[in-house]
């Protein structure tokens, strides 16, 4: 194994190293594996092959059907709000043949194994999963249709299935999916190459919205159980004290009050680990109580002194000037067409701007909360994670047993968007089972652990310049990202973006531009860095639309005509060829950059929104297009701000996937991207002093509420198309939204906003 | 210390500080899990139940201030003709995403039908803005508050 990764922040690792003894490592190596020089044996790997696990499509694994024709589908994927337990049961359903009232699901634990990857990131799920669900779905027919054909013994070929019955053509016989459950299991499997799927034509539940949510009933009853509302005999609750810098140590503490409080049980240190924090336990002081009150109460009483280390000069103030800095110095060459910095040094006409966002939370409605037991050296665990055997992985290797002694179980995720892909929290519950033994532990999380505590989206800035032409045209454009990169979080001591941060949005940009140079600055990271919904590319959408919108202005021209101008004609890029080597993990040849569907949701969008209408005083449109997780999404933004008060009345999206899976849920996620968007646009900043995150409850960290949201939301889908392949859906609708709010803004007031969140910029 | 509360209509008996907040007297003694924890200070509306039909937020209402009152959750609004109409018009429209905050926004809603049967824009706006949805079910709340308000006629 002689594969190394060429990381951006010069360190050389090899895959090994990189994936001893850690799981811990998959989720990065998966975003490390970008273009590694491989050895001449080895092949790179794309897409769902790519992942660990891969794919299973072995429909013993996913369906079961009981003689009363009950059919109960395994779902592998975690269910964070994406829908994801009614659409991949919609897939197989619909291949199978099965009346949807006769459908159930139930949660697969972490067991990549037996199930294929679990890693419910990366808006992945659909695309990777959408053709080993519909074989699934169709081998389980097939069976079906075999054991009728051998009960009546005719040929397979006189027998078809149909709505949870398989008829038999000649004779208008009949039996049940329950009546021939039992054989129909026992029949062989068939092999992938003999499998009869659908046409698209055929399909049911496929590209319709007509069923309804899976777990509707029980959300809207208070039934539905997340990993807070787990409940075991004789289980306790724990509240954990942790450093308040990240890699503070403690001193010493005092509990002597904590345990005066009634219900507190015991009061036990969790020693943490050396950084890079990894999903590590943070360590710090736990409360065990029996109820989650009093283990906060008994929290309150603890008097705690820490050692805060070399972290705890990490200020916001401070850290931007450092950022800027760097960003207005050469940094480190990530894409490099003609010679960008000859044209701009000789530009009659030179544009330049900087923007600024700062670090957010996910704020995630159910705090991170995890259940965990551990006895006769077995753990099991109940944790709403986004990667069930990552964790698994890892919290064998904290209690240094093998994972087969460790079980996942996966309760409904209150909220994800890239926060429960730490198992952080659920590693903290296992070392406090093991410690408890016997007894189940609950880890709870306030809101204050869960702002203060996060793997925060990274703060950025980003320094644009551009060269016009006498008709205003850029040719010559200058992108430096300043950023702290997320493998920071991995590997000690990373400094510079890597290379899949910036494949999001920085050096992929489709622009005609015969100059055009991007670069990422040397900075170090101070907190957890980790992957927020769409990640970096909303930092590097609002730079590179926000600029667009500017040189349109400075040209004289019409924002939509510009963007579109400077995309150019329809034509199919390949990623390498913009300096993406990393492209999702997703092979270059079949996800090609299509100029062509990037320029029709900007149309439509447009259209849609009847762009450039006249509006009164005081109101705008602003538009903004970006082609991310593989999908091409544009958005326009109509804004009115009044009296220095800014409200969203409308909102148009027109998205391309490719294919329209469950399209209400495709809406769905759409019009939660916009409002999460203009939640990071308008009011989301997590700032530290003294190492320490200051925000600590929705007072401090607001996120938009019902009437600073957008009134209206227009999603306008692309229908299905199935030659192309399936894009992203939970992701790539953020990222033109804020860019579209900034660029609505100037629109409506000639004001230019550069620096994120927006708070109150507009006040007159 | 032992306190009799009522819970959608029967008696729960919590031997409890009286300042711990029912948000977690329901959950962790009653095993009432449908109410649920945001942020503990009132921000959120994530932990709203119904004492004596006011929307209220469990998280910041001691055990000892709801003796004698009746209290209505999750578990139990399906009951009321007006909640049973909000449910079903949050299913018609699909307004869940991961669904946590929802029982919060439902109890709201319910609350602001029976007082107004017919709200307007700004009426929603003022009874919903202290739940929020990280997910961005917004759009879906309105226009489900509007269904429910169509199909729940008149207020018991
Ligand atoms: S938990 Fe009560 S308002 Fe947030
Ligand atoms: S539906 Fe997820 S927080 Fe509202």
């Amino acid at each position: 194994m002689s594969m190394s990764t060429g990381l951006d922040s010069g360190i050389s690792l090899t895959r090994r190293t990189l994936l001893k003894g850690a799981g811990a490592l998959a989720g990065l190596a998966l975003y490390l594996r970008m273009s590694p020089s491989l050895g001449a044996e080895e092949v790179r790997k794309y897409g769902a092959d790519a992942m660990p696990g891969g794919t299973v499509d072995n429909p013993l694994v996913f369906v079961n059907i009981d003689p009363a024709g009950l059919v109960t589908i395994t779902i592998h994927r975690p269910e964070m709000g994406q829908g994801i337990r009614t659409s991949l049961a919609m897939v197989i359903a619909d291949e199978l043949g099965a009346k949807w009232e006769h459908v159930r699901v139930t949660q697969a634990p972490g067991d990549e194994a037996r199930y294929g990857n679990q890693n419910t990131d990366g808006s992945r799920s659909m695309r990777h999963f959408f053709a080993p669900m519909r074989r699934v779905g169709a081998a389980a027919r097939m069976m079906l249709e075999a054991a009728a054909a051998a009960h009546w013994g005719v040929p397979v070929a006189e027998v078809a299935a149909g709505e949870h019955e398989v008829v038999h053509s000649n004779t208008g016989r009949r039996l049940s999916y329950g009546e021939l459950a039992t054989a129909a299991m026992k029949q062989p499997v068939p092999e992938r190459a003999r499998l009869r799927l659908k046409d698209p034509s055929e399909f049911r539940y496929i590209g319709k919205s007509n069923v309804p949510l899976i777990d509707g009933p029980d959300m809207v009853s208070g039934r539905a159980q997340y990993s807070i509302d787990v409940r075991m005999d004789g289980m306790v609750y724990a509240v954990i004290a942790r450093p308040p810098v990240l890699g503070a140590t403690l001193a010493k503490y005092d509990d002597s009050a904590a345990l005066k409080v009634p219900g507190v049980l015991r009061v036990v240190a969790l020693e943490g680990k050396p950084l890079p924090p990894r999903y590590n336990a943070l360590g710090g002081v736990a409360v065990i109580a029996s109820n989650t009150w009093a283990a906060m109460k008994g929290r309150e009483a603890l008097v705690l002194e820490w050692n805060d280390g070399d972290n705890a000069s990490y200020d916001s103030a401070s850290y931007r000037k450092i950022l800027e800095a760097q960003a207005r110095k050469p940094g480190k060459v990530v894409r490099n067409d003609g010679d960008a910095l000859a044209v701009l040094a000789k530009s009659k006409k030179r544009i330049e701007a900087e923007y600024y966002m700062p670090h957010i939370a996910h704020a995630t409605m159910e705090p991170p909360c995890a259940t965990a037991r551990f006895a006769d050296g077995k753990c099991e665990v109940w944790a709403g994670v986004q990667s069930p055997q990552e964790a698994r992985d890892i919290i064998a290797e904290n209690l240094g047993i093998d994972n087969s002694r460790v079980s996942v179980n996966v309760p409904l995720l209150g909220g994800g968007f890239g926060r429960r892909s730490k198992c952080d929290f659920a590693v903290e519950a296992a070392l406090l089972a093991k410690i408890m033994e016997g007894r189940p532990v609950k880890v709870v999380w306030t809101r204050e652990d869960d702002l203060r505590h996060d793997y925060y989206h990274t703060v950025s800035l980003q320094h644009l310049e551009a060269a016009l032409d006498e008709q205003g045209k850029p040719i010559a454009w200058l992108h430096r990202s300043a950023a702290p990169t997320i493998v920071s979080t991995f590997v000690a001591n990373a400094t510079n973006q890597s290379p899949f941060e910036v494949g999001m949005g920085a050096v992929n940009v489709p622009f005609q531009i015969p100059n055009l140079r991007v670069e990422t600055a040397e900075v170090p990271a101070h907190t957890r860095i980790g992957w927020f919904r769409s990640v970096s590319n909303i930092p590097h959408g609002v730079a590179t639309q926000c600029f667009v919108d500017e040189l349109a202005a400075a040209a004289g021209r019409d924002p939509k005509d510009y963007l579109l101008e400077l995309i150019g004609p329809p034509r199919r890029i390949d990623p390498r060829a913009l300096s993406d080597g990393w492209n999702y993990d997703e092979a270059p040849d079949v996800y090609v950059v299509d100029t062509g569907r990037l320029r029709h949701v900007i149309e439509l969008a447009a259209r849609e929104a009847r762009w450039g209408r006249e509006l009164p005083r005081g109101r705008g449109q602003g538009i903004a297009a970006m082609y991310s997780f593989l999908t091409y999404v544009a958005a326009v933004v109509e804004v009115s701000v009044e009296n220095g008060v800014l409200t969203i009345p409308r909102i148009d999206v027109a998205l391309d996937c490719g294919v329209l899976v469950n399209p209400d849920r495709i809406r769905a996620q759409v019009e939660g991207s916009c409002v999460m968007a203009v939640s990071l646009a308008t009011l989301g900043e997590i700032t530290f002093e003294r190492g320490r995150a200051v925000q600590g409850n929705f007072h401090e960290y607001q996120i938009s509420r019902i009437h600073e949201a957008p009134r209206e939301i227009y999603v306008h889908l692309v229908p299905s198309r199935f030659d192309v392949p399936l894009g992203g859906v939970g992701e790539p609708a953020v990222p033109p939204i804020a860019p579209a709010l900034l660029n609505a803004i100037y629109a409506a007031t000639g004001k230019r906003i550069r620096q994120l969140p927006l708070r109150d910029q507009l006040a007159t | 210390m032992s306190y009799t509360i009522t819970v959608n209509g029967a008696s729960l008996v919590l031997d409890v500080p009286g300042d711990m907040p029912l948000l977690w007297a329901l959950r962790d003694i009653g095993g009432l899990t449908g109410t649920k924890f945001g942020c503990g200070m009132g921000l959120c509306g994530a932990c709203t139940v119904h004492i004596d039909g006011e929307a209220t937020r469990a998280c910041v209402t001691p055990v000892a201030a709801v003796v004698g009152k009746q209290v209505t959750t999750i578990e139990g609004i399906g009951s009321d003709k007006v909640g049973k109409a909000v449910q079903q018009a949050w299913l018609e429209l699909g307004v869940p995403q991961c669904g946590y905050c929802q029982p919060g926004q439902i109890m709201s809603a319910t609350a602001l039908l029976r007082r107004n049967p017919k709200p307007n824009d700004r009426q929603i706006d003022e009874a919903m803005s202290g739940n929020l949805c990280r997910c961005g079910t917004y759009t879906r709340i309105r226009a489900a508050i509007k269904r429910a308000a169509d199909t729940a006629g008149s207020p018991t």
